[in-house]
């Protein structure tokens, strides 16, 4: 690995994280336009960032310090690594021939769960509580989560996403596996808004119920590492669906004959608009839409529904390759 | 696993789901509440005391404080009860008018119920929604009353400002745009099947639980007890029409006293109240609109009467009931006792949390549309070995406390 790598490995987190709560600044506009609110400036999440970090970080005393205080980092730190390992477009990810598909689904578990285990560690029965529920929410869409990723390793007999971004999967299969990577994809969109912790399943954080849930306790520098992890973690799942099921260059829609410089920035940020419609289909919309679910509710619908409709895919997936 | 984890999920005095403080001390296990503690007395502010040292016009504007919502109910029920105690009658213009205000705001308040909700369920775009649409009442009352909120329209023997062309007019059209929102509300409300899982079956009074717990207002009347006070007991201008009370069998389906059957009485209320206010402006009398007009003389009335009455008003809670003794001595009530209507709700909240789920306590809290500092009548204030301190105890208490602060900081008199 030369320097070059390095400079790039470390750019592209960083460019991540500031593209995260870009994107969280024009979700919460756009949401607001649409209940006919005027909503905060777009920089608004960057303000709230600034704010948590000169805020005191309160412990609360009956936590658990070490689990409470390491798992917003080491929530952080895995939304990190996870933009690592997600392809930019047409610009490589970092790690490209280094990790796969499974990693990513660990990685975005690995957020989920430390944000669980903090909750647990903090001591106060709103966060167990908002804990538990994460627990169960987190059993219940990782299966169809699962389901979606093997059906792409069905189609590619790879894990790699370098080797899935290569070329589109609407043209590499039959028209009967085609519409299992639909139903695919309608599963994926479904999962987002649980694995993004947002409404209709923002279950574990409720503020109406349980004030928070998970995040009730913590405060300041914390806080503010949970924020940016979820912000990340908004941007890095639309990029991820972004990259599994629209990969189409701009160049090969267009008929574009681009090379070097020019090539790179004209696909980046086709790539980042492609992003962008993901992201409010599939979060801000859904998120405007719907009211808070029950756990319950909200586990069956994973369960039965989802599920059922996952593995539909992943059957015709079976059947058309 | 034989011994299950047991935690307490403390529910106020401060919380996201109340608006007022109140403490509900749920235990919970998993996600079941296996035991519940309503803890009222936060907001007593003892505002019956302040009124027994006023003159009677100067207790009316205090009534209107008592709630922090429905700021007609509480001066209607006193007008009426102090009619009575004084043996006078409004003119009818005026208790038209009367009513006119009165149901106004039972519309906002009823659409600010349905914002409520929906935000309790984690539904905030509809909350928006509502509210933006609950603007235009809140317009009219400003127009006709001067505020928003906290009108000071009612006085002893009728009101204190007439109804202008102008009004009327406003108040046509609102009734007009009420009348295609409200279709758009039920619309929204009663057919999103996403509303209807969060509060089908959540908060279900039974129809004899409902009367062993001694509920009033939208949430009886959701039980299907057909009980309203403007039905019963029909006062001013209700006693000029028929005021039926809304019950869901009448419209929806059989009662089954849920957070939905409850949103159905609500909706449809809101048409009620628009049909009152339209009957009223068509049917609005001239004439004077005070009994009394010059404020003095009222209060030299009141000072000469000796006399007690009970009157009750429906407000858009429930049944608010006032007592009143004037005694002959001075010019304000010598006794004044104030029942509202979430005190008798918020007995349903321990029963219908037992066996429920944490993610209901928002919507079986909110489904009454509490109002905490209507129902704080008494404050007990006990000591560590569980003995309740008296008045005076108290006093001496708070006078040490401020030496000892005085001292502490340093304050020199």
């Amino acid at each position: 690995m030369n320097y070059g790598d390095l400079a790039y490995g470390v750019a592209i987190p960083l460019i991540g994280v500031f593209l995260g709560l870009v994107y969280k600044g024009i979700d919460r506009r756009v949401s607001a336009r649409m209940t006919s609110r005027i909503g905060p400036p777009i920089r608004q999440p960057f303000w709230d960032v600034g704010k948590l970090l000169v805020k005191e970080t309160v412990q609360p005393e009956n936590a658990v310090g070490w689990i409470y205080n390491a798992m917003p980092l080491f929530a952080f730190a895995s939304s990190l690594t996870l933009l690592l390992y997600i392809p930019f477009g047409v610009l490589k990810a970092p790690l490209n021939g280094y990790g796969d598909l499974i990693i990513i689904l660990y990685l975005l578990t690995l957020q989920g769960l430390s944000m669980a285990i903090g909750g647990f560690a903090s001591g106060s029965p709103f966060s167990s509580v908002g804990a538990q529920r994460e627990m169960v929410l987190m059993m219940s869409y990782e299966m169809p989560l699962a389901t979606v990723i093997v059906g792409f390793a069905l189609i590619y007999k790879s894990f790699s996403l370098g080797v899935i971004a290569s070329a589109p999967v609407w043209w590499s299969v039959g028209p009967i596996a085609a519409l299992g990577v639909a139903l695919l994809f309608v599963a994926l969109l479904v999962v987002t808004p649980a694995e993004l912790a947002k409404l209709p399943f923002d279950i574990a954080e409720a503020e109406t119920e349980i004030a928070e849930g998970m995040l009730a306790e913590y405060s300041g520098r914390n806080l503010a590492l949970f924020y940016l992890s979820d912000a990340v973690r908004g941007f890095a799942m639309a990029a991820l669906e972004v990259v599994l099921f629209f990969p189409f260059t701009l160049s090969s829609i267009a008929g574009l004959n681009l090379t070097g410089w020019p090539y790179y920035t004209v696909e980046t940020l086709w790539f980042l608009f492609k992003v962008l419609v993901i992201y409010l289909v599939a979060v801000t919309l859904v998120r405007t839409s719907f009211g808070r679910f029950r756990i319950e509710q909200a586990s069956r619908m994973f369960w039965a529904y989802v599920n059922i409709v996952a593995l539909i895919g992943l059957l015709l997936v079976w059947m058309g390759v | 696993m034989s011994e299950k984890a047991h935690y307490y999920v403390p529910v106020g005095p401060i919380h996201p789901a109340l608006k007022e403080p109140i403490r509900v001390e749920a235990k919970v296990q998993g996600e079941k509440i296996v035991e519940v503690d309503v803890k009222r007395g936060f907001a007593h502010r003892g505002i019956e005391y302040m009124g027994m040292k006023r003159n009677a016009i100067q207790t009316l504007y205090l009534s209107e404080r008592i709630c922090g919502i429905c700021s007609i109910s509480h001066p209607y029920a006193f007008v009426v009860t102090s009619e009575k105690a004084l043996g006078i009658e409004a003119p009818p213009r005026a208790q038209y008018i009367r009513t006119i205000v009165a149901e106004l705001e039972r519309i906002h308040s009823h659409i600010l119920w349905l914002g409520v909700v929906a935000h309790e369920i984690g539904f905030d775009p509809l909350l928006f929604w509502t509210w933006k649409g609950r603007e235009k009442v809140l317009d009219v009352l400003e127009l006709i009353t001067g505020n928003r909120i906290n009108y000071a329209m009612y006085m002893i023997g009728g009101v204190r400002r007439d109804l202008k062309e102008g009004h009327i007019k406003a108040l046509r059209d609102m009734i007009d745009y009420y009348r295609k929102f409200n279709e758009q509300m039920k619309e929204v409300f009663l057919s999103d099947p996403a509303y209807k899982a969060r509060t089908r079956g959540v908060a279900q009074l039974s129809k004899k639980m409902a009367l062993e717990l001694n509920v009033v207002g939208p949430t009886a009347r959701a039980a299907g007890i057909r009980m309203d006070i403007r039905q019963d007991i029909p006062y001013d201008a209700y006693a000029d029409m028929d005021v039926r009370a809304i019950v869901p069998q009448d419209f929806v389906s059989d009662p089954r006293g849920d957070a939905y059957d409850i949103t159905v009485v609500r909706l449809y209320e809101i048409d009620q109240s628009l049909d009152i206010i339209e009957y009223c402006i068509n049917e609005l009398p001239e004439g004077k609109i005070l009994a009394i007009d010059r404020y003095p003389v009222l209060l030299a009335k009141i000072k000469r009467t000796e006399g007690e009455a009970i009157g009750a008003h429906e407000a858009p809670r429930g049944e608010v009931i006032h007592y009143l003794k004037y005694d002959g001595t001075r010019n304000g009530p010598a006794v004044w006792k104030v029942i509202a209507p979430s005190y008798n709700n918020i007995n349903s909240w321990a029963p219908l949390l037992l066996g429920a789920e944490v993610a209901d306590i928002p919507v079986v809290v909110a489904y009454i549309d509490p109002c905490m500092c209507c129902n704080d009548r008494l404050a007990l204030v006990k000591a560590e070995d569980g003995r309740v301190l008296d008045p005076g105890v108290l006093h001496r208490k708070a006078v040490e406390k401020t030496e000892r602060i005085k001292r502490e900081l340093g304050v020199r008199e």
